[in-house]
């Protein structure tokens, strides 16, 4: 590191931080399909398609999990965002 | 009783042969008679990276079929003792092997060996599920890099529900993360993942961290463990990473980048 390089140091680049974010949400996507059951992509894919018919829609503005609670019953919990128009 | 142990990633040319090449000759000078098979069928490597390729007769897939026993195949290390190689076939593809046949093989390797290292293909096709379908212990082998640490996830995800200890609900493999080809000043110039970066991503427990280092490359091109050369800062770092697989506690090294001297600072260098 030279003098000049001690006066930029201000300037760090944060490409990093973004590679941090992008992952933790990619990660936590995968993992949320990985723990459901086998057919959770393709009920997602079904749901999407059938959605598409009615109104626009980006394959993200569908999520879809299953919630275990107190091991006798599970939810399966579908959540689609619209947009405004 | 041996232990098992895979080194997967996932991702390929993050160093899982470099890694299974040196903790295999690390764990043997440590006195512990080791076995490292290359799963990698069909793209056999580890042989090169061991410096025995000339030596290989028969191979894993071999003593699968009954071609050849197991005493035939196995080449023995000539720089140690305790070390075995169990080298892939270079002719069949990936599925050759089948879950008997792998079977058949490591309970013969467990009667005349305390570690057998799988040395995975990338991917997570066949290949590299039958590398950590029996695994006690696994080394999941990351880099500091986007696709990298995704790949690993999905593999962690593998061992957690495609192994035989999570098929029959036993005590879960252990994982271990490796972090390899760590650049310390890039990461404090903010355009690498940081090592507490990734710990977090994947939340497994770390057993080593190995520096991006010129003396890999050399070590590989000399058919020579890079753990051999032990003025080498991966060399050192992959001695650590052996100590604490055996259970010794050992400093973190490499993670900052060498101090200099002021003088240098100021006029680079």
């Amino acid at each position: 590191m030279s003098l000049l390089d001690y006066f930029k140091r201000d300037n760090k680049g944060d490409s990093a931080r973004t590679a941090k974010e992008r992952l933790q949400i990619i990660v936590a996507h995968e993992r949320s399909h990985r723990s459901g059951p086998s057919y959770l992509p393709q009920l997602e894919q079904d749901l999407l398609a059938v959605i598409s018919k009615y109104v626009s829609i980006e394959p993200d503005q569908v999520q879809i999990q299953i919630d275990h609670n107190d091991g006798e019953l599970a939810v399966l919990e579908v959540n689609v965002t619209l947009s405004d128009r | 009783m041996s232990k098992i142990i895979v080194v997967t990633s996932g991702k390929g040319g993050v160093g899982k042969t470099t890694t299974s090449a040196s903790i295999a000759t690390g764990l043997a000078k440590s006195g512990h008679k080791t076995v490292v098979i290359d799963f990698d069928i069909g793209l056999r490597n580890l042989d090169l990276v061991m410096g025995c390729e000339r030596r290989v007769v028969y191979d894993f897939v071999n003593v699968v079929n009954g071609e050849a026993n197991l005493n035939q195949a196995l080449i023995k290390d000539k720089r140690c003792d305790n070390l075995y190689i169990l080298p892939a076939s270079q002719t069949r593809d990936k599925d050759a092997l089948t879950i008997e046949g792998v079977q058949s093989v490591l309970d013969q390797l467990k009667t005349q060996f305390e570690f057998i290292l799988c040395d995975s293909p990338a991917g997570i096709e066949h290949g590299a599920m039958m590398a950590l379908y029996f695994a006690d212990e696994a080394i999941v082998t990351t880099n500091p890099e986007v696709s990298s640490v995704r790949d690993s996830d999905r593999i962690l995800g593998m061992l957690q529900s495609r192994s035989l200890r999570a098929e029959q609900g036993l005590e879960p493999v252990k994982e271990h993360l490796l972090l390899c080809r760590y650049v310390p000043s890039r990461v404090d110039a903010g355009d690498m993942l940081s090592l507490e970066d990734v710990t977090e991503i994947l939340a497994i427990p770390l057993i080593g961290l190995i520096p991006e280092c010129g003396s890999v490359l050399k070590a590989s091109n000399g058919g020579t463990p890079v753990i051999l050369d032990e003025t080498s800062p991966a060399g050192q770092a992959y001695a650590d990473t052996v100590a604490r697989l055996l259970g010794e506690e050992r400093p973190l090294r490499f993670v900052s980048e060498e101090r200099k001297g002021w003088l240098k600072k100021l006029f680079g260098g």
